[in-house]
């Protein structure tokens, strides 16, 4: 971790309008007392810093957990800086919210496909300020007007003279000048790094086994545990437990109870794992134990007989259902709960001393968990220590904060270093599920077969609302977002939302809200274009006119598939456009159906506005993840019965495989615009241009997911 | 105590027999490279050599593993050269990277067995290899890589 004393730094909060208009604060810069106490280390704000040697060290703040930022972030920061990115050396920044904050939502957090979309312009700041420093430092020794002085990497040149200072060399000198608060950026044009392909630096650790996660980590007198977990998702309590069995299973220290069970504590993780099978625990089952999915579907649908929160409003769309003539089209949408299934199961290693709490977690949200062990611990946030390691997976499921609960109440509890880590039955059980829902629709085309009014009604829980979030009484921005937004220019638009939350435990599943939304909103069109007795494709062109960027990726993404080009036989293709988390993204499936209903994706083209591309290979890995993530939620499902969750493992919640996997071609529209996110957007569209394409080789519209063979199977 | 051969090395493990190898592994030798996904033989992020062949260690008892050779992503290569490690490299394959030991570790018996695989050998070899980051089109390519690296002789 890091080695500077980074917390010493003054603070100050500069701004400066930048990006999509977002004020970023800027933080600087050092005091004389920190210059003293490091010598020979030139560090003009918490991202880098530069030695007598010349060499750079870079802090990333966002997470690995497979999206490339601890390659990307780099790229930025040594692009602006002028320096070698192949000679830099990259740290992961601890809990330091003060420094370390995300400059948009205030949080050391990070979720929402946030890492370059709310940071490029700070890390881009950060790299320019140093070189612009180094610069005037150079003009200085050289006794030359600054305008005279240029870089080149990790070299300033003197232009008139070709006189040369190593960056190394300027540090002591460069550490004494003023932090610019406003340094000249660079053009597109001089971009070494942004926008060129860059091999990670990652990947040799994950191709010898040497990278190491929080499964992974080995403190010196660690123990570790696994928690036996109630039957029910939640809300359950310990009764009582008899730990005679367990205790005679040879390894096993210690059994405790805590917050989410009872605590099987062993010298070794196989020890734990008969340990906890040797336990007996009676459970009182709280409110969740008569909960159903079949209950849940049955209440949705009486629910969505009532009116719903209003969550988008332009015209008369009731009225204009209501007319006479034209056409109307009506349909429900119905889609279940889902687990994240991170590869990595959840873990989380704490040590508590007197001096505080130490914590190595593969977290989403290290400032998050650092104030929640904290507060277990009975410790100021600072006297916390994040160690963030590689997340095997993250997909929202680990900035939660169970597994760091576990970890820090079991360590406290045994007075001894605790790796907690839980099984994959543990995960898919006792996780944080992308919300179930249901979705009325009605549209109504006019005498011409233009689209008049589309209404839609949502009935589900909100994440945010479950988690206190979002006020009670209005609209949870997470139900409705990729629904309230729809990007169609259709005169009369309804959309609301029928808040109707049974207590299971809901979660950030990559894409939110947009990875249902989409599927529903762009499913209906499709109906609705059909309706019309149109091509989808150019119905949806047409209602696109106020939506530039949307058509654009839509236009992108059927020129690139042909579409309306003859397909073999028993093919077909769908199509669909969605904006989420900044970005812009159009899918077109090509599909077929065996007889037996399997449904085959042979192809997926996506057209991607994710504003400047800063990392070109790794978007295109970002959307060729998506869509895999996103065909596994169109099988997968979370029911419960009696409050249990159903599924358990990888043969009952399966994920798509190497021979199920299409081949994606990826397609980054070249812009200018401030950056969106990739982790999320390439999800939402993949469903439905799926379905969408089962529409058009079939006939039969899928309305309810997860997508059963027998659905399409022929009789 | 459970002698074993690990990596080319002699070991001595205290512990049950019925220890899966991967808990051995992991836990007793350090090696950490292998890892845990599912416990039942579901998605391939433990697997291992024995004797050359590809197998599930979370579900190896290590009494299974006694006088057979064990190898593991640690010691697939000397120095992390194997051609499937280059072409993961050059394919820019792992994202999060949890998986890919296991897929690595597939992939190695199938090209041990298969040296120009169809795309066919590749989705049967590589069924049981669960990659949640999706990253198998990239996978795909870089086996075929792997198998022109390892047939220019490096």
């Amino acid at each position: 971790m890091t080695s500077m004393p980074l917390s010493r730094r003054a603070i100050l909060k500069g701004s400066a309008a930048l990006g999509a208009g977002l004020v970023i604060g800027f933080r600087l810069p050092l005091s004389d007392a920190l210059a003293q106490s490091e010598p020979g280390k030139f560090a003009p704000n918490q991202w880098l810093s530069i030695d007598r040697d010349g060499r750079v060290t870079i802090v990333n703040s966002v997470p690995e957990m497979g999206q490339g930022t601890s390659t990307s972030m780099p790229m930025i920061v040594a692009d602006e800086l002028d320096v070698d990115l192949a000679k830099v050396k990259v740290e992961q920044a601890p809990a330091n919210p003060k420094l370390y904050a995300n400059p948009v939502t205030g949080a050391q957090s990070y979720g929402g496909s946030r890492g370059i979309r709310d940071h490029l312009a700070a890390w881009r700041k950060a790299g320019a300020a140093g070189r612009e420093m180094l610069k005037k430092a150079a003009a200085d020794e050289w006794g030359v007007p600054v305008d005279e002085v240029d870089t080149e990497p990790g070299t300033v040149i003197h232009k008139p003279t070709g006189r040369k200072l190593l960056y190394g060399q300027l540090v002591d000198k460069a550490q004494k000048l003023p932090v610019p608060q406003d340094p000249k950026l660079k053009t597109k044009d001089q971009f070494r790094y942004i926008g060129k392909e860059f091999s990670r630096m990652d990947l040799p650790s994950k191709t010898d086994g040497k990278a190491i996660y929080g499964y992974d980590v080995r403190v010196p007198g660690m123990l570790i545990a696994s928690i036996e977990r109630p039957p029910v998702v939640t809300g359950a309590k310990v009764k009582s437990f008899d730990a005679t069995a367990a205790k005679q299973v040879k390894g096993v220290r210690d059994v405790v109870q805590v917050s989410h069970g009872v605590a099987v504590v062993a010298s070794s993780t196989w020890a734990a794992f008969k340990g906890r099978k040797a336990l007996k625990v009676e459970w009182d089952e709280g409110p969740l134990a008569g909960v159903s999915s079949v209950q849940i579907g049955k209440e949705y649908a009486e629910a969505a007989k009532q009116p719903g929160l209003e969550a988008k409003k332009v015209g008369n769309a009731e009225q204009a259902l209501g007319a006479a003539g034209g056409k109307t089209v009506d349909a429900v949408y119905e889609v279940p709960f889902l687990e994240h299934a991170c590869m990595e199961p959840m873990n989380c290693t704490a040590q508590i001393t007197p001096a505080g709490v130490t914590l190595w977690v593969p977290t989403q949200s290290p400032g998050g968990h650092q104030a929640i062990a904290a507060k277990i611990a009975g410790v100021a946030p600072e006297k916390v220590t994040v160690h963030t390691t590689m997340l095997g997976g993250g997909f929202g499921r680990r900035g939660e904060p169970d597994f760091v609960i576990d970890a820090v109440e079991t360590a406290k509890a045994v007075k001894a270093p605790v790796k907690v880590v839980w099984t994959r039955e543990d995960d898919i059980r006792h996780g944080f599920y992308r919300p179930a829902t249901y979705n009325h629709f009605r549209a109504k085309l006019d005498a011409q077969g233009q689209a008049d009014a589309w209404w839609h009604r949502v009935v589900g829980p909100g994440i945010l609302m479950q988690k206190g979030r979002a006020k009670p009484g209005t609209v949870d921005g997470s139900a409705v977002s990729g629904a309230a937004d729809l990007p169609y220019d259709i005169p009369n638009l309804q959309v609301e939302w029928k808040d109707k939350d049974f207590g299971v435990p809901l979660g950030f599943w990559r894409s939110v809200g947009s990875s249902q939304n989409a599927f529903v909103t762009e499913s209906f069109i499709d109906e609705v274009a059909h309706a019309a007795g149109k091509d989808p494709y150019e119905f949806r062109r047409a209602l696109l006119g106020k939506a530039k960027r949307h058509r654009t990726v839509l236009e992108t993404a059927a020129q690139k598939a042909n579409w309306g080009a003859p397909l073999p036989a028993g093919r077909a293709r769908g199509i669909a456009v969605a904006f989420s988390y900044g970005s812009y993204a159009a899918h077109v499936a090509e599909v077929s159906v065996a007889p037996d209903g399997t449904v085959r994706v042979h192809k997926l083209v996506c057209a991607i506005d994710c504003g400047i591309a800063v990392n070109p290979d790794q978007i295109r890995a970002q959307i060729e993840g998506g869509a895999v993530y996103a065909m596994t939620g169109m099988y997968d499902q979370i029911t419960l019965d009696r409050g249990r969750v159903q599924q358990s493992n990888f043969h009952d919640y399966p994920m798509i495989r190497m021979a199920g996997a299409p081949m994606v071609e990826t397609h980054i529209v070249d812009s200018d615009e401030a950056p969106g996110g990739l982790g999320e957007p390439g999800v939402p569209t993949v469903a439905p241009s799926i379905t969408n394409a089962i529409f058009a080789l079939t006939g039969t519209r899928i309305r309810r997911l997860p997508l059963r063979p027998e659905d399409l199977k022929k009789a | 105590m459970i002698a074993l051969n690990v990596n080319g090395q002699p070991k001595q493990v205290d512990v049950e027999p019925d220890t899966p190898l991967l808990w051995v592994l992991r836990d007793s030798l350090e090696l950490t490279g292998t890892k845990y996904g599912c416990g039942v033989a579901q998605c391939g992020a433990c697997t291992v050599h024995l004797d050359g062949q590809p197998v599930r260690s979370c579900v190896t008892p290590v009494a299974a593993a006694t006088g057979r050779k064990v190898t593991t992503i640690e010691g697939l290569h000397p120095k992390a050269e194997h051609p499937l490690q280059k072409a993961w490299v050059e394919e820019q394959v792992p994202q999060c990277g949890y998986c890919q030991s296991g897929q690595i570790m597939s992939a190695a018996a199938l090209l041990a067995r298969t040296p120009s695989p169809t795309d066919k050998d590749i989705d049967d070899a590589m069924a049981g290899n669960i990659c949640r980051c999706g990253t198998y089109q990239r996978l795909r390519k870089a086996i075929h890589r792997a198998a022109a690296l390892a047939k220019g002789g490096k």
